[in-house]
């Protein structure tokens, strides 16, 4: 059997054990958050609207985008959006959602992702195959760096979970950016109490 | 001794430098992409502290590789996915085959596995009969021009746009002459959304195996990972078994090396975490050795193992930048692809290591503070000794003068690393660098081959 030839293989060729290094912490210099977080979010493509409340978003929506197909769990949002999306929903069938809104566990500062975790994605494809995806992020929801962010995340249980940063690119054809790749056209960051 | 039949790195770059503007042109390119990763590391202090200690975390993961993985397995098997072994290419490709068999199926969708290629697994799959689409843009348009990445993250950053335009138009349907990324990335989009819905096995890599929690991590900026994964009912995800890290927390250092190194990006768009098979869905693991194993036990080169897949070493090579991936005629291109390949087979990877010049620039930016260079260096020693270099009818004049004046220019980059990475560049196109055209013959070195590998042997 290839399982115990490898580990035989393995276990007789490691080194002596080497011990794991201390954390690296967490005080790194921050900032402002909110400030730094909405730098971030703007430099990889995403727009940061900001908003005095949930209650606001409907009109936003209709604002920045075209309609058509919206999903949302947001209580705030039921009369704009679909919510009887769930796990047991064929994936195929979201193909033609175009606006997406969802409200991840929190966000990091530093690099402008959100966390979500698949009970806050109706179905897992759903954050991917959407034409536009919106986040609603409070200010206290922004945690620094990565290191907070996986603190958190040690609390929480999860099937599939994601950073998500931003809309879809890629850079492979001469290095020029494009935005919407295979997931969202757009990411749009609806920063509560901005 | 038989051999080989295949031009080897000097011959390949001597094609690659046949169009000099070319070459200029992906010189600039690449450098441009390690300037962007430059900003992105000296954007955050910490940045040093943090390849610190993501050395020392791959190196404990090495020295208890085999109890991580056992850890990785029960908990993965927990979790609810099915966890494969193969020892080598074959097996893997004959694992992802048996799985395809399974289900009846003759369509696969893939993103960026560079372990895929390693182990050749389209071409197997190919002769099987099951036809595979690269997801991953740039996978996608190589994998067009039926030819093999030439960079590890940017997989076809050797072509123009005007030609990756004929590529689309060729086989897309565009229209003749078009190279507008955004019109050609649009195009793709529309035709690779067609196949995420259409197939009903995916596969992805691993970016992270997390021991202590049995979930793995792939990264990506389209988003293809994630839309073949989920919209498929059997998941497949390949991974080297060095790919293991002990805790979950361990991502936030990984994490914030991975991209910054890579791109300069502060992270990719989506890292996705995948523990458990959706309901109704099917996971595989497979843990692949490769040849890992045996690199383990190769005291002076084990540490190529901690290697997480950045391509940063590859941006800063300045042989990199002016043969094109290519040249190295393996999966895996650049300085960390040539102490990677002899391992597999030093007789056919003799010339690779010989392909730099040692100025030590790959290891001053490798997140994980490999010692690339150092390893470059002691391949040389290794395959001169074993008598491989002498196979190479093909070890060129320009091949012996890297290997002779190289111990001179390693000097000298320890001594003022900081001066000559600063000027690195330009030394590229003068007299000094035996890429141009340079055909004196160099001073011998003052320690030799026979000498060093005597002293370092066990
Ligand atoms: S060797 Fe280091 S720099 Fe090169 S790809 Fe691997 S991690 Fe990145």
């Amino acid at each position: 059997m290839s399982r115990e030839k490898i580990l035989a293989a393995v276990a007789a060729n490691q080194p002596a054990s080497q011990p794991l290094p201390p954390d690296p912490g967490m005080n790194f210099p921050a900032g402002d958050l909110v400030e730094k977080f909405a730098a971030v979010v703007t430099a990889i493509g995403a727009r940061v609207v900001g908003i005095g409340s949930v209650a606001e978003i409907p009109a936003r929506i209709a604002e920045l985008f075209q309609g058509g197909r919206i999903v949302s769990f947001i209580p705030e949002l039921a009369e704009i959006a679909e919510n009887d999306i769930s796990p047991a929903t064929d994936p195929h069938t979201l193909e033609n959602v175009d606006v997406t809104i969802l409200q991840p566990h929190f966000a990091v500062a530093e690099n402008g992702a959100c966390w979500i975790t698949e009970d806050l994605m109706g179905h897992r494809v759903l954050p991917f195959i959407t034409q536009h995806l919106a986040m609603v992020v409070t200010a206290e929801q922004i945690v620094p760096t990565m290191h907070q962010a996986y603190d958190r995340i040690a609390e929480g249980a999860y099937g599939f979970a994601a950073f998500i940063a931003g809309p879809s690119k890629t850079a492979d054809i001469e290095q020029s950016l494009v935005l919407g790749a295979h997931g969202p056209r757009s990411m749009t960051i609806f920063l509560v109490g901005l | 001794m038989m051999e080989r039949t295949h031009k080897d790195h000097a011959q390949l770059s001597d094609v690659f430098n046949e169009d000099e503007p070319r070459v200029n042109w992906h010189d600039e390119t690449l450098w441009w992409v390690r300037q962007k990763r430059d900003r992105a590391a000296h954007g955050i202090p910490e940045f040093e502290l943090l390849r610190e200690t993501a050395s020392q975390i791959k190196n404990n993961v090495l020295s208890n590789l085999s109890d991580y993985l056992v850890q990785f397995e029960a908990n993965a098997l927990a979790n609810g996915i099915i966890v494969h072994w193969a020892a080598n290419a074959a097996e893997h490709n004959r694992i992802v085959h048996s799985i395809l068999e399974k289900h009846d199926v003759k369509r696969i969708v893939k993103s960026k596995s560079m372990l895929t290629e390693e182990c050749h697994l389209n071409e197997y799959l190919g002769g099987q009969g099951i036809s595979v689409v690269d997801s991953d843009l740039g996978e996608l348009i190589v994998q067009l021009a039926k030819e093999p990445p030439s960079h590890i993250v940017l997989p076809c950053i050797h072509k123009k746009k005007e030609e990756i335009g004929e590529i689309f138009h060729r086989h897309l349907g565009t229209e003749k002459g078009m190279s507008d990324p955004q019109v050609l990335t649009e195009t793709a989009r529309q035709h690779l959304r067609e196949t995420f819905l259409t197939r009903r096995i995916a596969l992805t890599g691993v970016n992270f195996a997390i021991a202590e929690t049995g979930e793995f991590v792939v990264c990506t900026n389209e988003g293809n990972a994630d839309m073949g994964a989920h919209l498929s009912d059997v998941h497949i995800a390949s991974m080297g078994i060095e790919k293991l890290i002990p805790k979950r927390k361990h991502l936030g250092v990984f994490l914030r090396l991975l991209t910054r190194s890579a791109t300069g990006q502060p992270v990719t768009t989506y890292s996705s975490h995948f523990k458990t098979p959706r309901k109704g869905q099917e996971m595989h693991i497979i843990l692949v050795d490769n040849g890992r194993s045996a690199q383990l036990g190769r005291k002076e080169f084990r540490n190529s193992l901690k290697c997480i897949r950045c391509g940063a070493c590859m941006n800063t090579c300045p042989v990199y930048r002016r043969s094109g991936g290519h040249s190295y005629h393996n999966a895996i291109a650049g300085p960390i692809g040539a102490i990677l390949a002899p391992n597999l087979d030093m007789k056919e990877y003799a010339d690779l290591p010989f392909a730099s010049t040692l100025c030590g620039s790959c290891s001053n930016v490798c997140p994980v503070k490999i010692d690339i260079h150092d390893q470059l260096y002691k391949w040389r020693q290794v395959i001169v000794q074993e008598g491989y270099a002498a196979t190479v009818k093909s070890v060129s004049m320009k091949a012996m003068a890297f290997t002779l004046s190289s111990p001179a220019l390693y000097r000298f980059a320890g001594k003022s690393g900081r001066l000559f990475l600063k000027y690195a560049p330009f030394a590229v196109s003068n007299q000094m660098n035996p890429w141009y055209k340079q055909r004196e013959m160099p001073e011998p070195p003052a320690e030799s081959f026979g000498e060093w590998y005597k002293k370092n042997r066990n």
